[in-house]
């Protein structure tokens, strides 16, 4: 009988009540807060409080696999006792009277809990087809070819008499002639009540399914006469599995299947408290479950946004703006040489179209010519149409001198960048693409120098994760000096080249901004920095949409 | 970029010094050439465009040898008075108008700095020459020719000569269609009327340009001593810088150069060895790097590139063709400095960053449709007609691009949907639903905007507006839904997003044709919405 005690904790003085029960060979001792206050009904309390520990889960008696039967899901639980005798999970399904996919599934789970072990064959079955489930019902075309000869009769009135289509009137025909069951003339007469190989016949239909490899020889014989005619009969190859009961599997049979657990929690049971008095099965709370997936931005965005804020966090202000350009803004504003050989038809995608020039392109017309007082120019004969016609922007550096031409000298100093796509005409391949990502940035400050730009740099790689970064000498038609950032590679051991920078040449600014201020430029190619992040080797990957790569592929962590 | 072969012995002789193989990569890469591979004797290097004086043995050596402080400053070279004249017939004008010419003695060849000499030829010929197109080279043995020389041009069936490597006479025509070097530059005569020669004294003809030199007077071989060098092309200057790459290299090998009189109708001599002279402001130099080098120092970093300074000015040697600016002194000061020696650093300048709103617009809308479930997709904008019209029973205008190499990718995309299509064709070995999305750019005419797709496969048309419905709910924004007849989708089940009374895009369920077309097995829904178009609506 539970008792009443007033426990003392931090200086504070309570009631409880405490009973002590026995499970098994264990006293377990229950209590209960009653308050600070000893509550008036105390000996009814006491009745609801055996009550509750009576409903309350107990440990089921512990036997050697309690556990493991705690765990069996409900179709487990009901196949194991099957298991005893039968073998095959065909039989198994037809006992238990479960759905196959049930059984398949129970069978699986044991076995995964090393209960039987599984093995699967395969059979080849012999079935009723279409019209061999008609001929069971209505009788097989000879038999009701004989039967409707109780006197001689033509053909058409057999046919008639029988219910029987053209083809199996002929078939019948042919088969009862060789078996000499009738004999023919304008009318056709039976010569003989019954024929054994008939009886064969039918006594096969009624006992199908067989298996093919378990026929009689009068079976064997019955199934080629078959096998000639039409949709009576065909061959299924069955899987089955072959179920054997491991030692777990024997000792479990032991145990008491028959437990009352609860598999889902459901709002019923919440309202009516049903599952006070009972226990839950056991989750193995180890196993795998299905994948799922979430949206997920392309793993191209999530470097490109990453990139874009390094850039927004120092300070730069994003430009944007065509893939399309006359060839002016991308090569002739940029002092490349209308010969040079990235303007020709096989180096980048052109359309057959053509643009409108700039007011301003005289001067560049004019630089390229004959430079101006401290520039030699390049010396050619500068041809209008051609800066006219539009091409697929090679390099999102055009975006840079697009900017500088807007750029007004109270808007200095200025910082601005770019994350985009450009194009050439290029085959692909696994280092190759004609569409590939830049990220392009300038600096116009009358106080930049060279220094600047290499700082900008290291800090930005420094940021998507390459520690170390190196500069070379390098050459582009509209920067001097240039500048090759190799970065250093930890796991190749080598350093990795990334692409181009330099400070835009005077004959560059000068029509573009008006006057000689330094230009610090970059734009160096950003797919490698994805490829080398996502570990991935070839270029085409980044653009293949493969969905399980998609779906599966590290979010960008930086 | 064209790259050079050096031997690594001969190399070494010719700068007078040499180096571990570390040290060596690290001094060519830093020299603004990059080094392809050394394996071996054989080193491989790769020269940028605007350095043609480099393409040989002898040419790199000179600058790497100053580089790395053996050999500094300018080196001198002259050109002996002649009387080697060439006579230039105004019939050249305006097929190929000029020419600069020298005459080099006393070579002594070899098989090493013969094939040096033959390899500058060759890239002389693909990089600074464009293709020959820009400017051609000959070289012909000096004892075969007889002075004066024409330089003229003749109708092609009147010019007959054995071309080199050949034993028959051939006329102009069949050099071009017959030989191999005649096929491959063809073009560059082939819509002339007269060809160019070089024909001497007794008649007989040098050479061809651009296409090929004859086979009695025109083949060098290593008992050769004396040399006749002809540049042919369109910009005086570019032949003339040309020929002094050529003549100085020559003259590295032992050769004693000489002059040729010219006979334009203005004449001038060639080679023109006398070094050029620039201004250098010293400030500049320190503002543009961020050093602050006194004139002394600069006076010897120009020196370990080859050239001479003095009194800000700076004497810049014949055989430089890229030296249009004193910028171009600076980035030379700049690679003597060596680039890693510059400390990086960032300014204390203050600018505010900022994504471009539209960014900003574009990433929104990925959000909410990756909030259900969507997976973003990254395609080309280029595609083929085929699958913008065809498969999708489309007719739209499309825009091809010019001399495409990839025929699966020869015209702008018009539309955003087909791209979706193509993803779901090559996924069909993965789990459905596939519920896909991108904003690329798509092209009506030459006309740019962003646009939206998005695919639900399997899905319908409920399901494809209530993800409308959504994505204009969180904008803020009513929409309306025309019936349309889209011909991409079953008849009765698409209609146009109708925004502000402005057509904005459509969606719809696919037609069974086209999901058939594209090989697909389940039924499909789709939008497409211009983005452009909504952001200047939310922003008007």
């Amino acid at each position: 009988m539970p008792y009443v005690k007033q426990l003392k904790i931090k200086g504070q003085l309570y009631w409880y009540m405490f009973h002590t029960i026995r499970s098994g060979k264990k006293y377990l001792k229950r209590s209960k807060y009653l308050g600070k206050e000893l509550p008036k009904n105390v000996e009814k309390l006491k009745q609801e409080f055996l009550e509750e520990i009576k409903g309350s889960k107990l440990p089921i008696k512990a036997t050697k696999h309690s556990k493991l039967v705690e765990t069996l899901h409900p179709l487990e639980r009901k196949i194991l006792p099957f298991l005893k005798n039968i073998k095959n999970s065909k039989d198994l399904v037809k006992e238990s009277k479960l759905q196959e996919v049930e059984v398949t599934r129970a069978l699986q789970w044991l076995g995964n809990k090393d209960v039987l072990s599984l093995k699967k064959t395969t059979k080849e079955i012999i079935e009723l087809d279409k019209n061999g489930k008609d001929y069971l019902e209505k009788g097989l075309p000879e038999r009701r070819f004989l039967n409707a000869l109780d006197s001689p009769l033509s053909l058409k009135e057999i046919q008639k008499k029988a219910n029987l289509q053209k083809d199996e009137v002929n078939a019948c025909l042919g088969l009862l002639k060789k078996r000499g069951l009738i004999a023919l003339g304008e009318k056709i007469k039976r010569l003989k009540l019954t024929d054994s190989l008939l009886d064969l016949s039918e006594t096969f239909l009624k006992s199908l399914p067989l298996n093919n490899k378990s026929l009689t020889e009068e079976q064997s014989f019955t199934f080629n006469e078959f096998k000639k005619r039409k949709n009576i009969i065909k061959e299924n190859l069955v899987k089955e599995r072959t179920i054997e009961l491991l030692d777990l599997g024997k000792e479990l049979l032991k145990e008491n299947l028959n437990v009352d657990l609860i598999e889902t929690l459901t709002p019923k049971m919440l309202n009516n408290e049903s599952y006070k008095n009972k226990r839950f099965r056991r989750y193995d709370v180890k196993i795998n479950v299905p994948k799922i997936y979430s949206g997920k931005r392309h793993f191209a965005n999530q470097s490109i946004d990453y990139a874009k804020r390094i850039w927004t966090d120092l300070g730069f202000k994003e430009m944007e703006g065509n893939i399309i350009n006359t060839s002016f803004w991308n090569f002739d504003s940029l002092f490349t040489p209308q010969d040079h050989p990235a303007r020709d038809l096989q180096d980048s995608i052109f359309l057959k179209k053509s643009g409108k020039l700039p007011k301003f392109f005289k001067e560049v017309k004019e630089m390229h010519e004959s430079g101006d007082k401290n520039s030699k120019g390049w010396n050619y004969s500068w041809d209008k149409e051609k800066a006219k016609k539009l091409v697929l922007r090679t390099h999102t550096t055009v975006l840079s001198a697009k900017t500088l031409s807007k750029l007004k000298k109270e808007d200095l100093p200025a910082k601005f960048f770019a994350i985009g796509r450009n194009f050439r005409n290029e085959t692909v391949d696994w280092s190759h693409s004609f569409e590939f990502n830049q990220t392009e940035g300038i600096v116009v400050d009358p106080n930049a120098n060279f220094r600047h730009l290499l700082g900008y740099l290291k800090e930005f790689f420094k940021k998507m994760g390459f520690d170390n970064a190196r500069f070379r000498p390098a050459y582009f038609p509209y920067t001097e000096p240039s500048v090759e950032i190799d970065v250093y590679h930890p796991i190749k051991k080598q350093w990795v080249e990334l692409g181009g920078a330099g400070m835009f040449r005077p004959e560059v600014v000068i029509p573009l901004l008006g006057e000689d201020i330094p230009v610090l430029a970059w734009g160096p190619g950003f797919d490698r920095v994805m490829m080398d992040y996502y570990k991935i080797n070839d270029i085409r990957e980044l653009y293949k949409n493969d969905i399980k790569q998609l779906r599966e592929i590290k979010t960008w962590l930086k | 970029m064209p790259t050079v072969n050096l031997n690594k012995k001969q190399f070494e002789t010719l700068v007078g010094k040499s180096l571990e193989l570390d040290k060596l990569r690290d001094r060519i890469s830093m020299l603004g050439t990059d080094l392809e591979s050394i394996e071996g004797n054989e080193i491989t290097v790769e020269i940028f465009p605007n350095r043609p004086d480099m393409l040989s043995e002898q040419g790199f050596a000179r600058a790497f040898s100053s580089f790395i402080g053996i050999k500094k400053g300018l080196r001198e070279y002259t050109a002996k008075k002649s009387n080697y004249e060439i006579i230039i017939d105004p019939s050249v004008k305006k097929v190929r108008p000029y020419t600069a010419c020298a005459v080099v003695k006393n070579l002594k060849f070899n098989d090493e700095n013969l094939k040096s000499i033959i390899q500058l030829q060759e890239k002389l010929h693909t990089s600074y020459g464009r293709n020959r197109r820009k400017v051609a080279i000959g070289v012909y043995p000096l004892e075969k020719i007889k002075f004066p020389i024409d330089y003229l041009a003749l109708p092609p069936e009147k010019i007959k000569f054995t071309p080199l490597e050949y034993s028959e006479v051939m006329n102009a025509m069949q050099i071009l269609t017959k030989t191999n070097t005649g096929r491959e530059f063809a073009h560059l005569l082939e819509k002339e009327t007269l060809y160019p020669i070089f024909r001497d004294k007794n008649n007989s003809i040098l050479s061809m340009p651009p296409i090929i030199n004859s086979n009695d007077s025109g083949k060098i071989t290593e008992t050769t001593k004396d040399v006749f060098i002809e540049c042919s092309g369109f910009d005086l200057n570019s032949l003339k810088k040309c020929l002094n790459i050529i003549v100085t290299t020559l003259a590295d090998i032992g050769g004693v150069i000489y002059e040729t009189k010219l006979k334009y109708k203005k004449p001038i001599t060639t080679p023109d060895l006398k070094p050029e002279k620039i201004k250098l402001n010293t400030n500049y130099v320190n503002k543009i790097l961020g050093l602050s080098l006194s004139e002394k120092e600069i006076k010897s970093l120009l020196e370990k590139m080859g050239f001479n300074y003095n009194k800000n000015e700076v004497s810049i040697p014949p055989y430089r063709a890229d030296i249009l600016h004193e910028i171009d002194l600076i980035e030379d000061i700049a690679i003597a400095y060596g680039y890693e020696n510059f400390e990086e650093t960032i300014p204390n300048v203050a600018t505010i960053g900022s994504e471009s709103k539209l960014s900003k617009f574009k990433r929104k809308i990925s959000e909410i449709l990756i909030g259900l479930k969507f997976l973003e997709t990254s395609t080309f904008s280029l595609s083929n007609k085929n699958n913008l019209n065809k498969k999708m029973n489309s007719k739209k205008g499309l825009t091809q691009v010019e001399s495409p190499v990839n025929s699966d990718y020869d015209t702008l995309r018009s539309w955003m949907l087909p791209s979706l299509m193509q993803v779901l064709n090559t996924n069909k070995h993965y789990e459905y639903p596939q519920e896909l999305f991108e904003i690329g750019t798509i092209f009506e005419d030459i006309k740019e905007s962003q646009s939206l797709s998005i695919v639900k496969c399997e899905g319908n048309f409920t399901e494809i507006k209530q993800i409308l419905d959504l994505l204009m709910s969180s904008l803020n924004l009513e929409y309306e839904i025309q019936e349309d007849n889209h011909s991409s989708f079953i008849e009765g089940r698409s209609g146009k997003i109708i925004i502000k009374e402005k057509n904005l895009g459509f969606l719809g369920e696919l037609s069974p044709e086209v999901i058939t077309n594209w090989d697909l097995e389940l039924p499909v829904s789709a939008l497409e919405l211009n983005i452009s178009k909504l952001f200047k609506i939310l922003n008007s």
